[in-house]
């Protein structure tokens, strides 16, 4: 009996966790449906059954060349993860390792600057950029995006650092490792599944992040964000082009992010519940 | 001294080839499809202008708006041509942000830009803008609907007579509405079509002191003849529909008469997308008999932002984009029904593009029956036939949408919309200094 209420139970888990995982999924099967219609068909009502025609893509690409695009949220997703895990994971270790007095305030603080909207900065961000030349740079968005998605990273780590005991990393101590050695060759080794899970969640954050990307680039920076903007049109049909421009834009991250589900799921729900 | 004359041969190639190299201007613009067009087309530019490089930015219009705000104000520098519209020019020519067009070449012919454009486009006489294409606003109607209810469409309809024919030509049961009109909250949407509207019903905005004037009867009478009219008569959820929505609509031929952007008649007369492309009949915007009509100005322009510093090169890309012979050009190439409307008088002169599209004269007409200088009955105190150019108007106008929007989806009433927008306007217009 037990056990026919167990496998009751789960059955529903599963429906309950597909049909949730449809709903949230819903949205971005409809824009990759979108994209295989004809702009007339696009517009007129609900259809989940295409004509497959491949118009919008091909259009897309001859108006504005996707890979430019491309290249630039690949360097600045990538780019401005590295610069985040070399910033953080020393200041995680910190943290975690030899807390200090404040360190609970700092990493509220760290968390609070994302709480206020972005566009309240944003002049005074452009003002910056504009004097040291770094408006539409790769370079200066990198760093941009790093800065915003640090306070996460910190979390991440400081979160995943905090499971491995300290007694590990007093017993190397014990025999003689210098902290350099601590780090890479006891710390690191341990943390890898950690670091990685971060490293993955903050490409995906500034492979998406659309209001720093879109305002402080033009031609040379812009990535994937500016390309989907630049489709929507206030006079004239655009929903299958612009689908079509959003497909190609998520398609790397949504492969990537399939590829390394287990990583990610691992990380955002490590040390919840034990 | 091998080294000293190698040194020197680098630095003179080097200064050649920075000499030779092209100077590159980054043009900001929207997508709309004249725009598109445009850059398809710039093989001609670069061809007479090998020296000059172009770069194009294309922007969903809202953020295009609010990123060239940000670099003007901060003079960032990023752009050397944006596009803009008839709102932004009066208000950034007083701010000194943009360079008045005074280098477009001998050939261009200002003159020949039809006057209620450049008025609209000019501060003390000076043009600040170029315009690349205009836009007034009109009566789209069916003309097979029409006959069936008996009705004649005049070229100048009044409101009641639209009233009369929505009446006559909705058939719900066949999913047909007799009127399609924007509802979607903006400044730029419901709002553009009912400050345009309330023109012709002798309302306006401000008095000459700056005062609000929802609380006036002649905007209580436009907005419930709006709301009474799209109740009984207009599509379902009309509230969310903006000028693309109610596109879709009428080339589904679920519309009998459609008010809105002239620009929409190639669209809706295009037999690749209308179904109904050979039963669209014109009319200018409706009237009272008070001496408005309910149409709107509007011209998507090109200007030079003052941070530029390749002022020469940007304005030898104005003039081309904006030369008679950049319409010919797209003549040729794509016909003269693709031409970019609304700019040049001379187009309209021009017979083969009288006969390519059939709404020439009702777009001119229209775009002539607009004065932004002088937009109301009574008069008032700002430019702007559907909208208020003052930099306040942007929030304003869309927080007033809102209410406007919601009074039409019956969510509130039009007696309560009205208050509080004449709370609303009152506070913005307080704090921003206008009424002491």
């Amino acid at each position: 009996m037990a056990r026919a209420v167990s496998t009751q139970h789960k059955t529903i888990a599963t429906a309950a966790a597909w049909i949730v995982a449809l709903l949230i999924f819903f949205p971005i099967l409809y824009t990759i449906i979108t994209s295989f219609k004809s702009e007339q068909e696009a517009i007129q009502g609900f259809n989940l059954f295409p004509s497959g025609t491949t118009e919008s893509y091909i259009a897309v690409e001859a108006q504005r060349g996707y890979f430019k695009f491309f290249l630039n949220s690949v360097f600045l997703s990538v780019g401005s993860t590295i610069l985040a895990l070399l910033v953080a994971i020393p200041a995680a270790w910190s943290m975690a390792f030899s807390p200090g007095k404040w360190t609970k305030d700092i990493l509220m603080w760290m968390l609070s600057t994302k709480m206020m909207p972005a566009v309240a900065v944003l002049f005074p961000i452009y003002l910056i950029f504009r004097d040291t030349g770094l408006l539409d740079s790769r370079i200066g968005l990198m760093v941009m995006l790093m800065l915003i998605n640090l306070p996460i990273v910190v979390w991440m780590l400081y979160t995943y650092f905090r499971e491995i005991p300290g007694e590990i990393l007093e017993a190397a101590r014990m025999d003689g490792a210098s902290l350099w050695n601590e780090i890479v060759y006891v710390l690191t080794p341990m943390a890898v599944p950690g670091i990685a899970s971060t490293m993955l969640l903050n490409i995906i954050l500034a492979w998406n992040e659309a209001f720093w990307t879109i305002r402080l680039t033009t031609t040379e920076a812009a990535p994937l964000t500016a390309f989907i903007s630049s489709f929507s049109s206030p006079q004239g049909l655009f929903w299958a082009k612009l689908s079509a421009a959003s497909t190609l834009a998520i398609a790397p991250i949504l492969i990537m992010g399939w590829f390394s589900q287990k990583q990610l799921v691992r990380g955002l729900t490590f040390g919840a519940v034990k | 001294m091998k080294l000293r004359t190698l040194t020197l041969g680098l630095l003179s190639a080097s200064a050649f080839a920075f000499a030779a190299q092209a100077e590159s201007i980054t043009i900001a613009t929207v997508n709309n499809g004249d725009m598109v067009r445009m850059q398809t087309l710039t093989d001609d530019f670069t061809a007479k202008n090998p020296d000059i490089q172009l770069q194009w930015v294309t922007l969903e219009e809202n953020v295009l708006r609010e990123r060239v705000t940000t670099d003007i104000a901060t003079k960032g520098g990023q752009y050397d041509v944006m596009t803009i519209g008839t709102y932004e020019v009066p208000i950034w020519a007083k701010q000194n942000w943009l360079l008045p067009l005074d280098k477009l070449g001998d050939d261009y012919d200002v003159k020949d830009i039809i006057p209620a454009i450049a008025n609209g486009l000019s501060v003390d006489g000076k043009l600040y803008a170029a315009p690349f294409y205009g836009e007034s606003s009109f009566v789209m109607y069916r003309k097979d609907l029409m006959e069936k209810a008996g009705l004649t469409m005049p070229d100048a309809p009044t409101w009641d007579f639209i009233k009369q024919a929505a009446e006559k030509m909705t058939d719900r049961a066949n999913g047909v509405n007799g009127v399609c009109l924007r509802g979607k909250a903006g400044w730029g949407e419901n709002m553009a079509f009912l400050t345009a509207m309330s023109n012709s019903f002798g309302a306006r905005w401000f008095d000459e002191n700056w005062k609000p004037q929802f609380d006036q009867p002649e905007w209580k009478n436009t907005l419930q003849f709006y709301v009474d009219l799209m109740k009984a008569n207009g599509p379902e959820g009309a509230s969310s529909n903006g000028f693309n929505e109610n596109l879709a609509l009428f080339q589904q031929g679920k519309c009998g008469m459609w008010i809105d952007a002239t620009v929409a008649a190639s669209f809706v007369s295009d037999p690749k997308a209308s179904t109904v492309a050979d039963k669209v009949g014109y009319a200018l915007a409706p009237d009272n008999g008070l001496g408005k009509r309910g149409n709107w100005l509007w011209a998507w322009s090109l200007a030079i932002p003052a941070g530029t510093q390749k002022a020469d090169a940007a304005q030898k890309f104005v003039s081309w984009a904006t030369s008679k012979d950049y319409l010919e050009l797209v003549a040729s190439k794509e016909g003269w029904a693709n031409v970019p409307p609304g700019t040049r008088s001379s187009l309209y002169a021009n017979p083969e593009y009288q006969k390519a599209a059939p709404f020439a004269k009702m777009t001119l007409d229209s775009i002539n029956a607009a004065d932004p200088t002088h937009p109301t009955v009574k008069p008032v105190p700002y430019v702007g036939v559907q909208f208020v150019a003052i930099p306040e108007f942007q929030g304003l106008g869309t927080t007033v949408g809102q209410l406007f929007s919601a009074a039409l989806a019956g969510q509130t009433s039009v007696d309560d919309a009205l208050k509080q927008a004449q709370d609303a306007a009152t506070a913005t217009m307080t704090e921003g200094g206008y009424i002491q």
